[in-house]
């Protein structure tokens, strides 16, 4: 453990004063907060040399982002249990025997959500909840099951204080899942998010059309191409926390970010940036999650001792990372002002052939670096458009267009996401508020999610432009909510802030509206 | 069989919408062809009504200089066009600079862009039963690729001296405007005889695939309307399966001279579709 100055030291007693005086906070949100205090005087990680430049959190210079992980993780980002075996077995840990009926049920996935950490601490996955629970529900009526239902997802919404937490439904359509999203569509709640898996070989028109009713109520589920994620994945793959395509019974240790804008600013032109400044700060990041995930394997003691790994509910065998990037959209349109071209991201063909280029070479460096500790996925990491964070300042997200330069059709902007999501099998995802009337013709919804899969779109969410739950990023939040806390409310939510502060920095409820 | 001068023939293309949810069920892409034979007074897109004159009075007023004349015919350049609708707003002949002129491939060749995406295809208008030749064409295209074929129409010309279009037609979306004559030629300027004659005959022919009726209080009365209809084509067909859209008048697009017409409020739509389920009719679309 390296020595700290006790000017920092100092500087970080102010912050938790702070914290422990904020009026807006709640006391879990101080709890966690506190916590991330203590860890930020840590320093055990095994740096690579000439990290800190490109890590430096400047405005408009900082390349890398390591989105607030910390100094020494003592658990990996993102856990999957495998809930399965959790219902097949019971938990020993948490003194909970298989559930022999819907009401067990029920109540052992309250439990163990409690117990499920991730950077959030609450957890990012909360189960395929149509398979889980159908089983459970065959000989009960619609109504007890659905009065139920509510009061389980209303508990998730009020206990797990951060919608990024996912839930999954399908391909398959079942009984539980047509309940599921009726329950949501009258509760209209934040959390969790939802994914439907869609495969249009394996998912019926009509739960799919149940699934668009629902998401222009609550802007949830949102479309995952089932195709392609198990082609990548395998068949136990799942969707958790804002759109992250990751392994049942592992997770991501961490994901960092390049932020592709700000190395573009550092470059010269297209050709400096492609040959020096991109591979540097690449392995950079490379080599900094590298020594993550080998302080959380070998370090932490995390997989020795947690009950979900030694009760075989996790397998650090199935853990991966995820490679992040934000801002090719920025990048693409510096490096063109840079060589005085005209033509900007998602408007111009020459320019969305640089972002192909780009993306290309970030994969093949990708499959080029041997990851520790990443044999489920081939002894490489998994490319993630990430969405951005609230204090994120001209980043456009991942690799989408950013808000304000979107086409005028849906049809061309679709045709630029079809470039990039086949690159990123741990997530990415669009988003597109619609007008009141696609709720009239649900079909219209349905026909654009199976047209888009056809051409290699990975993800797609709606929502109505009018509707209380918006999509921010990738995670859910109340826009009532984000007015109390903009009001100087306390609100129960920790995503609320964030969306507050997307919504005035990445202006997201200015998003074309289709 | 289509001949090279056929193949040839430009049509005029008022505009086509990539990806429409109002055309029909599901995604459709929408080609709107210029030229009407009614004068509805609710008309929200008049100027799709008539060809343009060359009259030149568009072509000064257009604050970027999209339009200009070039040997008497005015010409648009689309890549300067704001659409901002000025030409549009200030025609004096119900009609638009910025039509396209164009072939059946052409416009085949633009859908079939955007067919992974669509349920099908409508064609609308104007009234685009005036250009037959084209709507056999094109649908004849895009039933060989697959999709689904819907025209937008008004009922004012026969669908059964036209065998050829409605061999690759897979159903007509009709305007009934109003069932009482006098009404029906207070609101378009024609009586209505034929249209509900050929209604009948698309009841008949399974080819109906939804009626539609723009809700103008003061002007048509709706619940007058929606019986009426039901009581006529219930002999025809089960009208149960028959999609009916209500649409509420709106002032926008409309000409000045008929923009007084009050815009009917949700209460007023939620008695039209009331009605229409009392009348029969199991699915209502509310628009």
């Amino acid at each position: 453990m390296r020595p700290i100055s006790m000017e920092r030291v100092e500087r970080t007693r102010k912050d938790i004063l702070d914290i422990i005086e904020s009026p807006v906070l709640t006391h879990e949100q101080k709890l966690t907060n506190l916590a991330n205090q203590a860890d930020s005087l840590m320093e055990v990680l095994d740096l690579p040399d000439g990290l800190e430049e490109y890590l430096d959190p400047v405005p408009g210079r900082q390349c890398i982002c390591d989105l607030y992980e910390g100094h020494a993780p003592m658990r990996p980002r993102y856990i999957i249990p495998d809930y399965d075996k959790f219902f097949a077995e019971g938990s020993e840990f948490l003194q909970l025997a298989p559930p022999t009926d819907f009401f067990e049920a029920v109540n052992n996935l309250l439990i163990i959500y409690k117990h499920v950490p991730s950077i959030t601490n609450y957890p990012v996955y909360v189960g395929a909840l149509d398979k889980l629970l159908d089983p459970f529900i065959q000989d009960m009526d619609d109504d007890l099951v659905k009065k139920h239902l509510k009061l389980f997802l209303t508990h998730i919404d009020r206990t797990v204080l951060d919608s990024f937490s996912h839930a999954n439904l399908g391909p398959e359509a079942t009984r539980a899942g047509r309940l599921i999203l009726e329950a949501e569509r009258d509760l209209e709640l934040a959390v969790p998010n939802i994914s439907l898996k869609y495969d249009p070989d394996i998912t019926p028109d009509d739960f799919a059309l149940e699934a668009v009713k629902t998401c222009l109520r609550s802007a949830k589920p949102s479309f995952a191409n089932h195709k392609m994620f198990r082609s990548e994945l395998g068949d136990d793959y799942v969707i958790a926390s804002c759109y992250n395509g990751l392994l049942c019974g592992g997770g991501s240790y961490t994901l960092c970010r390049l932020i592709l804008g700000n190395i573009a600013k550092r470059a010269e032109n297209i050709q400096d940036f492609k040959e020096n400044v991109l591979p540097k700060v690449m392995d950079l990041q490379a080599r900094y999650m590298d020594s993550r995930v080998r302080f959380i394997v070998e370090e932490s003691g995390f997989f020795e001792h947690h009950f979900l790994a030694k009760e075989g509910l996790i397998h650090r065998d199935r853990f991966t990372a995820m490679y992040g990037l934000v801002g090719l959209a920025d990048a693409v349109n510096i490096l063109f002002e840079k060589e005085g071209k005209e033509g900007r991201f998602g408007h111009c063909k020459e320019a969305d052939q640089l972002g192909v280029e780009i993306m290309d070479q970030i994969d093949a460096f990708n499959q080029s670096h041997e990851a520790p500790y990443c044999e489920a996925t081939g002894g490489h990491y998994l490319l993630h458009a990430q969405v951005g964070i609230a204090q994120d300042v001209d980043i456009t997200p991942g690799t989408r267009i950013p808000i304000g330069e979107e086409p005028d059709t849906l049809f061309e902007h679709l045709e630029n996401c079809s470039l990039f999501h086949k690159y990123f099998p741990s997530g990415t995802g669009d988003i597109f508020p619609m007008e009141m009337t696609a709720r009239k013709n649900p079909q219209f919804i349905l026909d654009v999610v199976k047209g888009a899969f056809q051409k290699d779109l990975r993800y797609l969410s709606f929502h109505d432009k009018d509707s209380d739950v918006i999509r921010i990023t990738g995670y859910l939040v109340k826009r009532s909510e984000i007015e109390k806390y903009q009001r100087g409310e306390r609100v129960l939510q920790n995503t609320t802030q964030l969306g507050a502060g997307a919504v005035q920095n990445g202006r997201v409820l200015e998003r074309k509206v289709r | 069989m289509v001949t090279d001068n056929q193949a040839n023939q430009k049509y005029p293309v008022n505009q086509i919408i990539p990806f429409s949810c109002v055309d029909g069920p599901g995604n459709r892409t929408a080609v709107f062809l210029q030229g009407c034979n009614i004068d509805c007074r609710y008309c929200h897109n008049p100027e799709t009504r008539r060809l343009c004159i060359n009259c030149g009075a568009c072509v000064e007023k257009c604050p970027v200089q999209a339009l200009y004349t070039e040997d008497d015919k005015v010409k648009f350049r689309p890549e300067r066009c704001v659409r901002c609708d000025t030409c549009i707003r200030i025609c004096p002949h119900d009609a638009s600079p910025r039509i396209r002129e164009m072939t059946v491939r052409e416009v085949f060749d633009e859908v079939t862009k955007y067919a992974v995406y669509i349920s099908g295809v409508t064609v609308s208008g104007g009234e685009c039963t005036l250009h037959p030749q084209f709507l056999k064409e094109f649908f004849g295209l895009c039933k060989e690729a697959g999709l689904n074929t819907l025209l937008d129409s008004n009922g004012m010309i026969s669908y059964e001296l036209m065998p050829e279009v409605m061999a690759v037609t897979d159903g007509v979306m009709l305007d009934i405007k109003a069932f009482d004559e006098k009404e029906h030629k207070s609101v378009t300027g024609s009586d209505n005889v034929q249209v509900l004659k050929h209604a009948a005959y698309l009841a008949e022919t399974g080819k109906l695939a939804e009626i539609r009726t723009v809700m103008v209080p003061g002007l048509n009365d709706g619940e007058a309307i929606i019986h009426e209809i039901a009581a006529y084509l219930k002999p025809y067909m089960d009208i149960s399966s028959l999609r009916y859209k209500l649409i509420a008048f709106r002032q926008n697009g409309v000409r000045e001279q008929y923009r007084h017409y009050p815009q009917p409020d949700a209460d007023y739509m939620e008695h039209m579709r009331q009605c229409a389920l009392e009348a029969g009719f199991r699915e209502i679309i509310v628009i």
